[in-house]
């Protein structure tokens, strides 16, 4: 008897609210408006300050907020004028003389001038700027050969720079050189990065913490207003959830979609976007100890991971091999006659003799994930499987993000034989000048972590970085990359495709060499 | 009484200063600094040094502790590094957050779990038994996160019947019909294992209960079944019922930290997970405290309840 009113009662109960549930919540999840665009974010941004921030993540809200003096021609890596209208540069390469354009407003009604640009500057750079406490400002060493900047007149200016410095143009163009409005930063000090203004195609509205960033239109804007009424930045910090909430139809366009999910927007109702970046993923080789110090070992190894099947096994075809240590983006600067190294293990197992390094011990460095880092762990033991194969012994030592840069930027000596590290800059200069000269080592403040050392390698980096003349850089930077193939200081691994998936009603939208995500021409239906 | 709270309140300083030193240690002992992890791959010892000094985070150990403690008892817990805002501001938005969806799902494990405990032990090894126990074995065997994505998949995505992440509608008011249908899914993933360990426990401490001599006499004295069981034996059984379910508001907080990253809620858990992996120290230690120093009144309210029911325990 009790057995029959429990579960009669139970059904009951259960089928009610099972009713209720469905019928007054199915008419909750709504569509998103037109006009409106909805971005799934990795992550919650940190600020919406261009000179307080570092990271991709924040960069693709500022891009459509701020202006910087120039900016990247569409589809490409190379400078085109933006708040500036044009420039010219001192024989020496010292002095940048900038033209302004005019009448141009902040989001907040102050005007764009000269005096704003050297606000810009002054407060990132000079430790004495009544605002450089609204900082700090990880990012302003690009900015530190500048030593002087003046205003020549309401609508020029002018930047005295220590010594040449070819990257300053590109600099300019990247996040840390947007440029903020004085009047906006004067009335919220450090509360800035959370009431941005700047004179992009898009106004901040809102932020409404750990939920979203809301943007809207600038009517206003000096090249066009936008045809979006607003973008919304959502965060959404776990891969699988941004999957799920783009196959809901709750966002319109997700980046840095994870290789896995890729297969899930086939189909007509998505558009797939890819688009190689300047983006290098490379194993460092302990150059100063140990088996790698023989250059004939370098060559093996590089002869024996198998990058074609990392490429388009592990990472699902979302990069491509990469055949030296500048990334075939920066057109100009790189090497188009440079062939990958083939896969090619008994070639390898020649050269390990050779050396009589057979069986010889390994310690590989592995991260958990990180910037740019894609799919270490698969990599790392598809990595370990290749080097196997031609007679290492391979141990693989893996760690945390944080604490992996704490264990590999301090240098390898003594700790590992090799290490996986990847890179994203905004010009050619930045990464070899960082990673592969002599005066780079750790110990002298820079990432040479493999302790590579090429007197011929130096001389051609230290020239490239100061001519201005485009053509000359680029003939010193492709003959770098030539010696550098061939002493392999690194396995030069892969490049990676940045990829975005936008909805059917989502039209006019492409990614961007630089991995910035550009909005202004983007239109939804 | 007003004695014994304050013995109980002064009892907690020691735990909560406890607590401030060891969550300070771990942050300082673990590998990978805050300017390391804002700066990535631009992170030479030169740009390290200069904002580390920025930060605040050249000074000792011993000095970096007692200024924080200081700022802290003063009110301040000081500005999160990697959101660029007051540690409080966000501490709090998020706390309240995760009150509502751990406190809901709370109200689902216990009111389930007890009532399918109790109807499994009225009836032992009938059909309604063996379902129940069915149920609730695999709900216990079932990894929150695992049973949620599953949610996802099914409830938003196949049938979008429901949001698939978040908290409040994008667009739209924020009502509370809107807040119920983001909060149906994580509460439900969130309360399927609590409810479980409750329903089983439930279901022994009534059949130890259904066996006492009481129950028998109030059969005897021909009480209706329905009110032998509510009545008598199920207020009986409340007494080893309810510390259990204490155990679970615990387990329940802490499942917080899977949940709130599956379904993107912007509670206190994901929070930490997100400042852990930026190394932002003050955002870490700040929430840890507040999270303890709850926990820690929280314990001393059931206590002083406790003691107020049953003047026994007052010691």
């Amino acid at each position: 008897m009790s057995l029959h009113s429990f579960t009669r009662r139970g059904l009951i109960a259960a089928g009610t609210a099972l009713t209720l549930a469905l019928g007054g919540i199915s008419g909750a999840v709504a569509q998103t408006p037109p006009g409106v665009l909805i971005v799934g974010q990795i992550a919650e941004p940190k600020a919406l300050d261009p000179a307080a921030v570092t990271a991709v993540n924040d960069f693709r809200i500022l891009m459509n907020v701020y202006d910087g003096l120039v900016r990247y021609k569409d589809g490409t890596l190379e400078v085109e004028p933006a708040l500036a209208t044009g420039w010219d540069v001192s024989a020496d390469g010292k002095e940048y003389i900038f033209t302004l354009r005019e009448g141009v407003t902040f989001h907040d009604g102050s005007t764009f001038d000269a005096d704003a640009v050297k606000f810009n500057f002054d407060r990132m750079l000079d430790e004495n700027h009544p605002f450089y406490d609204t900082g700090p400002f990880p990012l302003s060493f690009f900015f530190s050969a500048v030593e002087n900047v003046e205003v020549v007149d309401d609508f020029t200016i002018k930047f005295t720079l220590n010594a040449p410095y070819a990257p300053f143009l590109s600099n300019l163009a990247y996040p840390t050189g947007l440029i903020v409005s004085p009047a906006a930063v004067e009335k919220h000090g450090a509360e800035f990065g959370r009431n941005p203004s700047g004179t992009g195609p898009f106004k901040f509205a809102e932020w409404r913490s750990s939920e979203a960033v809301i943007v809207e239109a600038n009517p206003d804007y000096w090249d066009g207003a936008p045809s979006l009424q607003a973008v919304v930045f959502r965060p959404i910090t776990d891969a699988n959830t941004r999957t799920a909430e783009m196959l809901a139809g709750g966002i319109d366009l997700i980046v840095e979609v994870p290789p896995v999910a890729l297969s899930e927007f086939q189909g007509d109702a998505y558009t797939v976007h890819e688009q190689a970046g300047p983006h290098v993923w490379f194993l460092i080789l302990n150059a100063k100890e140990g088996p790698f110090a023989d250059v004939r070992v370098r060559q093996a190894a590089n002869y024996a991971i198998n990058k074609e099947a990392i490429v388009n096994d592990v990472l699902e075809g979302t990069a491509e091999v990469a055949a030296g240590p500048t990334p075939p983006a920066f057109a100009w600067a790189y090497n188009p006659d440079l062939e990958p190294y083939p896969y090619d293990p008994d070639k390898a197992r020649e050269l390990i003799a050779e050396a009589g390094m057979e069986g010889a011990e390994l310690t590989f460095y592995v991260t958990e994930g990180g910037s740019g880092m894609l799919d270490p762990i698969a990599m790392g033991t598809a990595m370990q499987a290749d080097l196997e194969a031609v007679g290492f012994d391979v141990k693989i030592e893996t760690y945390e993000w944080n604490t992996f840069l704490g264990n590999v930027n301090p240098g390898l000596e003594g700790k590992a034989d090799m290490a996986q590290m990847a890179w994203m800059t905004n010009d050619p200069d930045t990464l070899p000048f960082l990673t592969l000269r002599t005066s780079a080592w750790p110990d002298q403040g820079g990432f040479n972590s493999g302790y590579y050392s090429n007197a011929k390698v130096d001389e051609l980096l230290e020239a490239a970085r100061a001519a201005t003349d485009q053509n000359e850089r680029a003939a010193l930077y492709k003959e770098m990359q030539t010696i550098v193939q061939e002493d392999a200081p690194w396995v030069f691994v892969a490049n990676w495709k940045q990829n975005a998936v936008t909805s059917d009603r989502v039209e006019g939208f492409s990614l961007q060499p630089s991995f910035f995500l550009l909005l202004d021409d983007v239109v939804k239906n | 009484m007003t004695g014994y709270i304050l013995k109980r309140l002064l009892s907690a300083i020691p735990v909560l200063l406890g607590i401030t030193v060891i969550v300070f240690l771990i942050m300082a002992m673990i590998p990978g600094d805050p300017a390391t992890a804002i700066l990535g791959s631009y992170a030479t010892p030169e740009n390290v040094e200069k904002l580390n000094r920025e930060l605040g985070l050249d000074k000792s150990l011993v000095q970096q502790y007692f200024i924080w403690l200081g700022n802290m008892l003063q009110g301040d817990f000081g500005t999160s590094f990697a959101l660029n805002r007051p540690v409080i501001d966000e501490v709090l938005e998020r706390f309240n957050a995760t009150l509502i969806l751990a406190g809901t799902a709370f109200l689902l494990c216990s009111v389930f779990g007890i009532v399918a405990g109790v109807i499994s032990a009225a009836n032992q090894y009938g059909a309604a038994d063996k379902a129940i126990t069915f149920v609730v074995l695999l709900g216990i065997s079932i990894p929150s996160f695992f049973l949620g994505m599953m949610m996802i998949l099914l409830f938003a995505v196949n049938l979008r019947a429901f949001p698939v992440s978040g908290m409040w509608p994008i667009y739209g008011d924020r009502n509370l019909g809107a807040l119920i249908s983001h909060l149906t899914l994580p509460a439900i993933a969130m309360a399927v294992v609590a409810t479980g360990v409750i329903a089983r426990l439930s279901r022994s401490a009534m059949l130890e209960v259904l066996r006492q001599d009481f129950i028998r006499t109030a059969r005897a004295k021909g009480v209706h079944e329905r009110g032998v069981i509510w009545r008598h034996a199920l207020k009986a059984a409340m007494v080893s019922i309810i510390p259990v379910l204490g155990i679970q508001a615990g387990f329940v907080l802490s499942g917080a930290v899977y949940i709130e990253i599956v379904f993107q809620w912007p509670g206190v858990g994901r929070m930490l997970v997100d400042a852990i992996l930026k190394r932002d120290i003050l955002l870490v230690q700040g929430g840890v405290v507040f999270v303890a120093a709850c926990y820690v009144l929280f314990n001393i309210a059931v206590d002083v309840a406790q003691s107020l029911l049953d003047p026994r325990i007052k010691t």
